[in-house]
C-alpha cells in the first residue's frame, strides 16, 4: 500500500520543477513543456485525492479528464502561435518578442 | 516495503529525473523526448491509483498527441543551422530558489498532516461511471470541451496556417 | 489485476531488452575489420549535401493538430459508450451535439485545406 503522502510529495515535486521551467526558460516552447508538467502535477493530485479521500465520488477523476482536454487545447493554440510568432520574427526566444515595450 | 512501494518508487525518479531532464536539458529536442517518458511515468502512477482508463487516456493525450504536437513545433520553428544557444534566461537561479522554497513548504505541509492511512476498495465502476456522470452531472461542462476544441483547433489553423 | 500488470511490465522489460541483446550478440560474433568506405554513411549513395535539418511544413502541424482534438473526442466517448446500455435517449442526443460541435471543426478545417496533402 503506497500511502497518499507519496503521491503528494511527488505532485508537489513535479508542480515545482514545472514551476522552474515556466520561470528559466527562454525558449517559448520549454515554457510550453513546463505548463504541462504542472498540469500533469495537478492530475496527479486530483486522482490521489479521488482515489484515497472519496473513491465513491467521481468529480476527482472528470475533473482530471478536463484538465486532459484542456491542456491539449493550450498546447495546440500555444504551439500555433509560436510557429506564426517564428514565421514573422523568426525567433521562439520569449525575451525578443516584445514590440509591446517600446 | 511491498512490491506497489517499490514500483511507485522507482517510477517516481525516473519520472521526476526525466521531469528536472527536460526543464534543464541544453537541447530542446531531448527536452520533448523526456516530457514523453515523464508523461509514461504519470500514466504509471495512475495504475498505482487504480485507473487504468486514465492511464490510457494520459498515453494516448500526452504521448500520442502532445508530445507530437510538441515536436512538430520545434521541427517547424528551429532556425536552420542555429548553433544551440543559452536556453535559460537571467533570472534563472531566482527560479530555482522559488521552486525549492515552494517545494520546502508543500512537502512540509504534506508530510505534517495526518492523512487516513487506508484506501477503501474501489466500489464504483470507474469508466461506466464516468460515462454517466459526462452526460448527467457534468454535461454542460462535457458540451463545453467540445466547444472548447472547436475554438482551439479553428483558432490554431487561422494562426499557424501559411498564407 | 496485478498479475496482468506483472505481464505488462515483463513484456516492456522484454522489448527494452531485445534490441540491447541483439545488438550485444551482434558486437561479440561480428568479425572486426574497419575500413574508411564502410564506415561513410552511405556505402552506396551520395553524402548528403549542406544542412541535413530541413524546414518542415506548417501543415505537417495542421494534420497533427486535427489529431489532437479527435484523440481528446475518443478519450470522452469512450466512458459514454462503455456506460451506454444503462443512459437513456437524451444521454444519446447530449453524445451527438458533442460530436457534432467538433464535426463542424473538421468541415472547417476540410474547407481550409488542412487536410490536404502537400
Amino acid at each position: 500500500m503506497v500511502p497518499l503522502s507519496w503521491f503528494l510529495v511527488l505532485g508537489a515535486a513535479l508542480f515545482c520543477i514545472g514551476v522552474y521551467g515556466v520561470l528559466s526558460r527562454r525558449n517559448a516552447i520549454g515554457i510550453l513543456m513546463g505548463v504541462e508538467l504542472i498540469l500533469n502535477a495537478v492530475n496527479i493530485n486530483l486522482i490521489a485525492f479521488w482515489r484515497y479521500r472519496t473513491p465513491d465520488h467521481l468529480t476527482g477523476l472528470v475533473f482530471a479528464v478536463f484538465v486532459m482536454a484542456i491542456a491539449a487545447a493550450e498546447a495546440a493554440v500555444g504551439l500555433a502561435l509560436i510557429i506564426a510568432i517564428y514565421r514573422t520574427r523568426n525567433t521562439v526566444i520569449v525575451e525578443d518578442v516584445d514590440l509591446l515595450k517600446m | 516495503m511491498s512490491l506497489p512501494q517499490i514500483l511507485f518508487l522507482v517510477v517516481g525518479v525516473i519520472t521526476l529525473g526525466a521531469a528536472v531532464a527536460v526543464v534543464t536539458s541544453r537541447n530542446v529536442l531531448h527536452s520533448a523526448f523526456l516530457l514523453a517518458l515523464t508523461f509514461f511515468g504519470v500514466a504509471v502512477l495512475y495504475v498505482l491509483l487504480d485507473t487504468p482508463y486514465l492511464a490510457a487516456a494520459q498515453v494516448l493525450v500526452y504521448i500520442g498527441a502532445i508530445s507530437v504536437l510538441i515536436i512538430f513545433a520545434i521541427m517547424l520553428s528551429r532556425k536552420v543551422a542555429a548553433p544551440d544557444l543559452v536556453q535559460r534566461n537571467s533570472q534563472w537561479l531566482l527560479s530555482l530558489i522559488v521552486a525549492v522554497l515552494l517545494f520546502g513548504v508543500l512537502a512540509y505541509l504534506t508530510l505534517q498532516t495526518a492523512w487516513p492511512a487506508a484506501k477503501q476498495a474501489l466500489g464504483v465502476d470507474a469508466i461506466g461511471g464516468l460515462g454517466e456522470a459526462f452526460v448527467g452531472t457534468y454535461a454542460l461542462p462535457f458540451e463545453v470541451v467540445s466547444v472548447v476544441l472547436l475554438v482551439a483547433l479553428v483558432g490554431a489553423i487561422i494562426i499557424a496556417r501559411e498564407r | 489485476m496485478q498479475d496482468n500488470y506483472g505481464f505488462l511490465g515483463l513484456y516492456l522489460l522484454i522489448a527494452i531488452a531485445f534490441p540491447f541483446v541483439a545488438l550485444g550478440v551482434a558486437y561479440l560474433l561480428r568479425p572486426k575489420r574497419p575500413a574508411p568506405v564502410k564506415s561513410s554513411t552511405y556505402e552506396c549513395g551520395l553524402e548528403t549535401i549542406g544542412e541535413t535539418w530541413v524546414q518542415f511544413k506548417a501543415q505537417y502541424y495542421l494534420y497533427a493538430l486535427v489529431f489532437v482534438v479527435f484523440d481528446v473526442e475518443t478519450v470522452f466517448l469512450y466512458p459514454w459508450a462503455v456506460a451506454y446500455n444503462r443512459l437513456g435517449l437524451f444521454a444519446l442526443v447530449e453524445a451527438l451535439i458533442f460530436v457534432g460541435i467538433l464535426v463542424a471543426g473538421l468541415a472547417y478545417a476540410w474547407r481550409k485545406g488542412a487536410l490536404r496533402w502537400m
